[in-house]
């Protein structure tokens, strides 16, 4: 009798089951505007020219090897990776009281810090503390605090279905009401999957609150410079938050902005109150490393440190960054275009208004099953869309089967 | 107004008292204060002999050429960085698994293994506790043998699950107490899970002699033990890879159905890559499939999905012939290196006039000895000759040289005799 007969099969990750189905289909002219990555205008994923640049120069240095990086990380990728979310001139990485940990993409930052806030905030192995996340999240937020232990995992209102944009109301009502001492994870910017970002006076309202009842911040900044193309300006709310003096974390992704997708590149940057606070939370990730992964990935990190560090290579990231963020702008304002002239029913205001990778299309479950089952176009079933799917080539098929659900389809 | 406003805000969070006020100091590791020690010395003559890491003969990490000439054949290639999926690269888990298994493995055969990329060994012994933890039916504890490797215990503790021993090293021969493992495991709960170092245990370096590999096997079965291998040392035990799994490959032989982590951090010397595998041989290929399911669904909120530099490294290594050659090559190279270091070792403490038994140094296997040393005699061999190791007397044969052997002979003579 086997240990495992009890086994249940689990439910595919949707996601990746998405881009299974499209793979397998056979369809000419099929469309995959499912996961996350970015594409060319061919359609074609894209190694930036400047990380083919640096990984030529990583081969042929003979002082490089394979040895373990220490338990935190390769030290010029973190403190590069924290300067790039804080700024340069960030007063609180003068003060010392500024570190990170390096970690297995966004997701295993997320991971960090969840492991570090179950063990350590508000009390001792508190799990009842309640974790929020926004209403819709990105799917894995979820699962990253609940297997961290924490039994309340609680959405926070955001998305306003009807006017297609932020529900700022709910959202500050539900800053208002919730349990002193909440966690909540905001999205740095570009939010997954809505596309829609708190205006920075939004954000201030935001803050203001926070502050007052005591909720702690826990940023996850995934899309930083690919949003609008600017890191400065995708890294405001970040920053603002920390000029008011927050204890906080910035889980930060470097698989877009570097397209490092499968090295994963992550960093869990800690705000904290001073330096000594900051050496004792450090002394506990590392702990919490060593049982879950013991010391990081060498060769991402290396990728990141190098660039951030290289003045000339520094620029031109920030040329391949900007180069992604204004194509997926062009489909955004060409898809936008292109339904207004067909005279497709709705207001489309929302595909430029949103910002990012994702674009909630606001078409409903049935109509996204038009969408793939009849003209083969693949999106996840709450209507998001991922922009970098769309071509030149395929954006007129893309723009007349929306066309074609929204009419049939009710 | 606005300044007034922000200040007032600062000045409310001042009188706050901070989140983490109530976090202690975790305390430092202990192999890692090895190093610190170590790297503060000034003393010209020091040893590390803490961390387990290869040397080559001059003291250098080894960047094996396998895996340069598997960069330049990855590096011409031209391949794109998109997402791996959750489980991994599949002709990185394909190969990992024969490697461990055999090419004519019955298991793989039938496709009743499920192999899954892990980050290296501690990611794979994570997961194997994670995936135990939520679906393993029986008692909650976990069998490791006495030592083990110091993370072990907090990987499986952190995972929910308990941690007890069975008796393994004997401290007066040096050597397996391999009466008291089989009482020990004898008397073990029906249906928890024991804990096996597939090969050059660490940190003893002391392995169970094939005929008594059978007498464990053939108890662990009577009490119906889930059997979890750590296998972090394939190839580089023995110089032999088929030699080293073999107590891996007579188990599922006799009918265990195992759990298996492999890393590939010390035999193809991709430490810093995190290259690893977490394995679960199931009743059948159906079973395997409901498996992997739940792995994955572990895996994702963990990291999502694996690195794939270094897999790809293994992976091409693995399925190219001379490389695959060049590696067995290199792999042997470096056990023997250790092995002739043994060697030179128990040679030279002779020739120092120790009247001790060392034959326990040649005896042992893998990147490990358990000298024997106690602890005050290791207290004096840092303080008096900056030869540095672990409390327990575990020394890195990887740190020894033929340019410092003699030195440690006689350092080791000099606080024993």
């Amino acid at each position: 009798m086997s240990v495992f007969s009890e086994v249940p099969q689990a439910a595919p990750v949707a996601v990746f089951k998405l881009t299974q189905d499209f793979t397998n289909d056979q369809f000419p002219k099929k469309v995959n505007l499912g996961v996350g990555a970015y594409r060319t205008d061919e359609g074609q994923p894209w190694v930036l020219p400047v990380v083919k640049k640096v990984e030529k120069i990583i081969v042929h240095d003979d002082r490089l090897n394979h040895e373990y990086l220490p338990i935190l990380g390769l030290p010029e990728f973190r403190s590069s990776a924290s300067k790039i979310a804080l700024g340069d001139n960030s007063p609180a990485i003068q003060e010392n009281r500024v570190g990170a940990v390096q970690c297995l993409g966004g997701t295993g930052a997320l991971k960090m810090g969840a492991e570090f806030l179950r063990r350590f905030y508000n009390g001792d192995n508190n799990t009842k503390t309640p974790v929020y996340v926004s209403a819709p999240t990105w799917e894995n937020h979820n699962a990253v605090f609940s297997n961290a232990g924490f039994e309340d995992v609680r959405p926070y209102k955001y998305w306003d279905g009807e006017k297609r944009g932020l529900d700022l109301t709910g959202f500050l009502g539900d800053l208002e009401s919730c349990p002193e001492r909440s966690i909540f994870v905001l999205h740095a910017c570009a939010h997954n999957p809505t596309g829609t970002d708190p205006t920075q006076e939004q954000w201030k309202q935001i803050a203001e609150v926070m502050m007052r009842r005591k909720l702690f911040v826990f940023f996850d900044s995934a899309y930083q410079g690919f949003a609008s193309g600017s890191l400065e300006k995708d890294a405001w709310a970040v920053r603002y938050f920390v000029s008011l003096g927050f204890e906080m974390f910035c889980a930060q992704s470097f698989s877009k902005n570097f397209g490092l997708y499968n090295e994963r590149v992550g960093n869990l940057t800690v705000v904290a109150r001073d330096p000594d606070n900051l050496k004792r939370i450090l002394s506990q990730m590392e702990k919490i490393v060593r049982t879950t992964w013991s010391n990081p990935p060498s060769q991402g990190a290396r990728i990141v440190a190098i660039t951030l560090n290289t003045p000339e290579l520094f620029t031109e990231w920030k040329d391949n960054v900007k180069t992604m963020a204004d194509r997926v702008l062009l489909m955004r304002a060409q898809l936008k275009a292109k339904l207004q002239s067909l005279g497709t029913p709705g207001t489309w205001e929302h595909i430029t208004d949103q910002i990012g990778m994702f674009s909630f299309t606001g078409l409903n479950p049935k109509q996204v099953e038009y969408m793939v089952k009849e003209k083969h176009i693949y999106l996840m079933a709450s209507g998001r869309i991922n922009m970098c799917g769309l071509t030149t080539k395929n954006i007129d098929y893309v723009a007349e089967s929306i066309h074609e659900a929204v009419t049939k389809v009710q | 107004h606005c300044l007034q406003f922000s200040s007032l805000l600062l000045f409310c969070f001042g009188l706050c008292s901070s989140w983490w006020g109530g976090v202690q100091m975790g305390p430092p590791d202990p192999i890692l204060g090895v190093t610190e020690a170590f790297k503060r010395d000034t003393n010209p003559k020091k040893m590390n002999l803490g961390v387990g890491a290869y040397r080559d003969d001059q003291g250098k990490p080894f960047v094996l050429s396998c895996v340069r000439k598997a960069e330049a054949l990855i590096a011409s290639k031209q391949l794109d960085k998109e997402y791996l999926p959750i489980g991994g690269l599949g002709e990185f888990t394909k190969a990992c698994a024969q490697l461990a298994l055999g090419n004519d493995s019955e298991v793989l055969k039938s496709s009743r293994n499920i192999t899954v990329q892990t980050i290296s060994g501690t990611g794979s012994l994570r997961i194997g506790a994670n995936f135990l933890s939520r679906f393993h039916g029986g008692p909650r504890d976990v069998y490791l043998p006495k030592p083990s490797w110091g993370n072990h215990t907090p990987i499986f503790r952190d995972a929910g699950m308990q941690l007890k021993a069975y008796r393994y090293y004997d401290p007066s021969t040096c050597g397996f107490d391999f009466k008291g493992a089989l009482e020990d495991i004898s008397k073990i709960p029906e249906q928890s899970v024991i804990l096996l170092h597939a090969c050059a245990h660490n940190p003893t370096g002391v392995d169970p002699r094939p005929e008594q590999w059978k007498e464990i096997a053939d108890i662990v079965k009577k009490r119906n033990l889930l059997v979890f291998f750590d296998m972090a040392y394939q190839g580089f035990a023995s110089g032999d890879i088929d030699r080293d799994a073999w107590a891996v490959r007579y188990f599922i032989e006799q009918g265990h159905n195992i759990v298996l982590s492999q890393s590939f951090a010390k035999n193809m010397g991709l430490y810093g890559e995190r290259v690893g595998g977490f394995t679960v041989v199931c009743k059948d290929a159906e079973e395997a499939k409901r498996v992997e399911s739940q792995l994955k669904i572990l895996i994702r909120p963990i990291y999502s999905n694996p690195p794939m530099n270094g897999a790809r490294i293994a992976s091409t290594i693995l399925s190219t012939p001379d490389l695959r050659s060049l590696w067995l090559e290199e792999v042997h190279g470096m056990a023997n290196r250790i092995i002739k270091m043994r060697e030179q070792l128990a040679a030279g403490l002779k020739k120092n006039g120790s009247s001790h038994n060392w034959q326990h140094v040649i005896d042992q296997i893998g990147m490990f000895c358990f000298t024997g040393l106690k602890p005050e005699q290791v207290e004096r061999i840092i303080k008096e000759y900056s030869v540095y190791m672990t409390k327990d007397g575990r020394i890195s044969m990887a740190g020894v040289s033929s340019g410092n052997v003699g030195y440690l002979a006689e350092a080791i003579h000099a606080v024993t005799k």
